[in-house]
């Protein structure tokens, strides 16, 4: 590395209170090079890149620019010493047309001339090669697209420093095949770009260099030719981790006298403005993991829902165990036994109550009848011992790090929230267990926990739906794979066989064809 | 009825309609900024009271209207520190500050019950011009006060500065989303500060044109419920200036019309027509709620209040 940095940090430190999100961080890119920024949840990755972008100021430590030394007070002064930001979720105005996301706040006359805006906005989308509909509403953006315009905005500011958070976590496999085609031509044009991820295959697929971060320091650079995953992974976590994701034994063969655990027979539900589950078909046997592969928003979540019985299904039927639970709500499944737990895709709004104590969450479920039946609907008293015991027992079995029952759930990390809410669900010993994501956001450690979870669960017996994103850890993990596409369930496939590309291909609808 | 009947009621209608008018432009530019503000009647009012004693003691119609409209800026200005700099509910911070001006403003006014005022004050701007010898467009539009007249120059002049500017533009970014207006480099606070103290002064003038052209005296809480229709209405024209102008001569034309049935009984088929005075003084009143349930039944993506509207706004900091 004798050539000049282009952006250089040096020593940054930057604490929150008592937490050292940064605690003297050294990290350099160079121009003309995509490099990978690794770390855990809390390694303080995003701290850093904030810093970088005039998010944040650094208590210590300096921020160099060709060479120069320079002070960001806003994300502006950042963009000025060309310096840009793409977050996870595109920052947009979804009522605003993509033009006039580019040009607000950039103009400096009075009046907008549309007419210029939309020739220079054509001109940097063409020397990327990427398409532009600058008349376009944001709203009707799919998220690749939107990303797109993020990254078009950019570079209308005159960004020659990229940085992107976790770009690919809510992409379709093609649409992430088409950013990293837009990212290497970045590259040759020059740019330097910051890649902050948790996945290793993007890192050895598109990177040249790659450092990693760990509890707010930089611990190790490396180009990209001279490490490995296990390597990597190590100076991560800070321990040897596994990375394959153990899949264990199929279960045995059902009886067929026994009806399958799960028996949804082409159901559907909707509303007046159209369908969202069309004519859906699944089963899921006793101890099996299932896995569900589609892009966000095809149906998914429609699905889980009808499932535990929070959305209205029009036709069809839905039978657990040979009995028929459609239209059965939550309250009705425990009346009558239903056995099924739900770890909802967004864990504080449907899954926990943020403000409450892990005592309070774990009771949510159960509060109205108490855990042995004592509170009954005819007494009123909840009792407060028993949820307590029962937030200390799941504290202690699913290695929640928390100060005691009674902390807020929202002052726990992610990993941690997602436990107590796998711990509820698992402990009041379900015979269906659905899980809508539950490693998003998740880091390597926390993830390889879960799945050992669902893994315990699976061999109790248990069936598991499981709805995921990654493709690799669908295949992993699950017996069985079902893709959905625009509300439909399009195909099963068995995990153990299917390839990765055929699965892409049926999420996307065959043509495969990149949104930018 | 003759056509000059019906100028004249439109006439009345687009009198009528006005206090209505800048009201809800002052509203349309609050909630673009992303601020929800209850406190309209109250602004009209403080404008309503404080534009009367400026015309009773001036005579100068010119110095009613900047009182008028500073007394409106003043009560935003409360608002303003509250919501924007202090971050506090921005419903129950409208609401108190409805309450406070009424106050204030029926107190100062409680002398002035039997003032009257010179001729000045209603005037109409282009009589006997070119523009008013056009047939019904000319006494509706242009035999007017010079209210009507402010009033639709600043409805094309909100159109035209929330659509073709790129103030306007930072302006609805801020509404929508702050946190990428801010990102942008768009000073948000000053954005938030400027647009609300403007639409305050907006809702003032309103108030005067009230008091010193329609009523022509002061009552106790002259505005009756105005300045939530004027609320209404805002949604009634998803948040559109332009729309706003014929949503306001609607409901003036149904007070108008409850104006011209109390004077003079309309007969139908021979028969006089004979409605209770409170039943048509109602009619706007169940306009509004008629036109917000019909909005509300038709919603489309374009007609959406501000994305961040009624949210307060942190930088992000952990």
């Amino acid at each position: 590395m004798d050539e000049l940095a282009y952006v250089e940090l040096k020593g940054i430190v930057k604490t929150f209170g008592a937490l050292r999100a940064n605690d003297g961080v050294d990290f350099r890119v160079n121009r003309g090079e995509i490099h990978a920024l690794l770390g855990e949840n809390g390694s303080g990755k995003t701290t850093l890149m904030n810093i970088l972008t005039g998010l944040y100021r650094q208590d210590a430590g300096d921020v160099f620019v060709d060479g120069r030394r320079v002070f960001f007070r806003t994300p502006k002064d950042a963009i000025d010493s060309g310096i840009g930001m793409i977050h996870q979720h595109a920052n947009l105005v979804d009522a605003l047309s993509v033009e006039e996301n580019i040009a607000a706040g950039t103009e400096r006359t009075f009046w907008i001339d549309k007419k210029k805006l939309r020739v220079r906005i054509s001109e940097i989308a063409e020397s990327y090669r990427m398409l532009a509909r600058p008349a376009a509403k944001i709203y009707s953006l799919s998220v690749g697209e939107k990303q797109a315009v993020e990254i078009l905005k950019a570079f209308y500011r005159g960004v020659t420093t990229l940085v992107l958070d976790e770009p690919t976590s809510v992409l379709t496999p093609s649409e992430a095949d088409a950013l990293f085609l837009n990212l290497r031509r970045m590259r040759e044009c020059g740019h330097a770009i910051v890649l902050i991820t948790h996945k290793l295959n993007e890192v050895f697929d598109i990177s040249d260099r790659v450092t990693v971060l760990r509890k707010g320091n930089s611990i190790f650079t490396s180009p990209i030719g001279a490490t490995n995953r296990t390597e990597l992974t190590e100076k991560m976590v800070g321990r040897a981790i596994s990375l394959n994701i153990p899949r264990t034994a199929a279960p045995p063969a059902r009886e067929t006298s026994r009806p399958p655990l799960l028996d949804i027979c082409e159901i559907v539900a909707g509303d007046g403005r159209g369908r969202f589950l069309d004519r859906v078909s699944l089963q899921v046997e006793s101890g099996e993991i299932h896995g569900i592969a589609g892009v966000a928003g095809s149906g998914q979540r429609e699905l889980c829902d009808a499932i535990a019985g929070l959305t209205l299904v029009t036709s069809g039927s839905v039978r657990l165990n040979g009995r028929d639970i459609r239209g059965m709500g939550p309250g009705r499944q425990r009346a009558y036994g239903v056995k099924i737990g739900y770890v909802p895709e967004d864990r504080m709004e449907m899954g926990l109550a943020g403000d409450m104590s892990i005592s309070g969450n774990v009771m949510l479920r159960d509060f109205l009848t108490g855990l042995t039946g004592s509170n009954g609907p005819g007494k009123i008293f909840f009792n407060a011992d028993e949820a307590d015991a029962l937030a200390d027992r799941i504290i202690k079995k699913y290695d929640i790090s928390a100060p005691g029952p009674a902390e807020p759930v929202k002052n726990l990390s992610g990993g941690n929230i997602q436990k107590v809410l796998l711990g509820r669900e698992i402990e009041r010993r379900p015979d269906l267990l659905i899980t809508a994501y539950p490693v998003r956001g998740l880091d390597i450690g926390a993830s390889t926990y879960i799945f050992e979870l669902l893994n315990r669960e699976k061999e109790n017996g248990v069936g598991i739906l499981f709805i995921g994103e990654d493709l690799d850890i669908l295949l992993g993990l699950c017996d069985r794979v079902s893709v959905m596409r625009s509300h439909k369930l399009v195909a099963t496939l068995d995990a153990r066989t299917a390839a990765k590309t055929e699965i892409g291909a049926l999420m996307a609808g065959h043509s495969g064809a990149p949104a930018l | 009825m003759t056509l000059l009947d019906i100028a004249l009621f439109g006439q009345t209608a687009v009198l009528m309609g006005t206090p209505l008018l800048l009201a809800a432009l002052g509203e349309i530019l609050t909630e673009k900024a992303g601020h929800m503000n209850l406190g309209v009647e109250g602004m009209m009012l403080a404008g309503a009271a404080a534009g009367f004693i400026a015309g009773f003691y001036t005579n100068s119609p010119a110095l009613a209207f900047a009182a008028a409209g500073a007394a409106g800026a003043a009560g935003a200005l409360i608002y303003a520190v509250l919501t924007v700099s202090l971050r506090a509910n921005q419903i129950v911070t409208g609401f108190v500050l409805t309450i406070f001006l009424s106050g204030v403003a029926n107190f100062v006014g409680s002398d002035l019950g039997n003032s009257t005022l010179g001729d000045g004050f209603t005037s109409v701007g282009d009589g006997g011009s070119f523009f008013s010898s056009i047939p019904f467009f000319g006494p509706v539009l242009f035999e007017q006060s010079r209210y009507v007249h402010f009033s639709l120059i600043m409805a094309a002049a909100v159109w035209i500065y929330l659509n073709k500017t790129s103030p306007g533009l930072s302006l609805r970014m801020v509404g929508e989303n702050p946190s990428s207006a801010d990102a942008a480099g768009i000073p948000v606070t000053f954005y938030k500060y400027s647009h609300i103290l403007a639409g305050g002064f907006l809702c003032g003038a309103g108030g005067a044109c009230l008091t010193l052209v329609i009523v022509k005296r002061w009552q106790e809480s002259a505005t009756a419920g105005m300045g939530w229709i004027a609320i209404a209405l805002v949604i009634f024209a998803a948040w559109g200036p332009l729309k706003a102008v014929f949503g306001a001569y609607l409901f003036g034309a149904l007070r108008g019309l409850s104006f011209k049935i109390q004077n003079a009984p309309i007969s139908i088929g021979g028969r006089s027509l004979s409605v209770p005075a409170q039943i048509l003084d109602l009619l706007p009143y169940i306009m509004t709620v008629v036109a917000l349930i019909l909005i509300t039944l038709g919603k489309k993506r374009e007609n959406q209040p501000p994305r961040s509207l009624g949210k307060p706004y942190f930088r992000e900091e952990r």
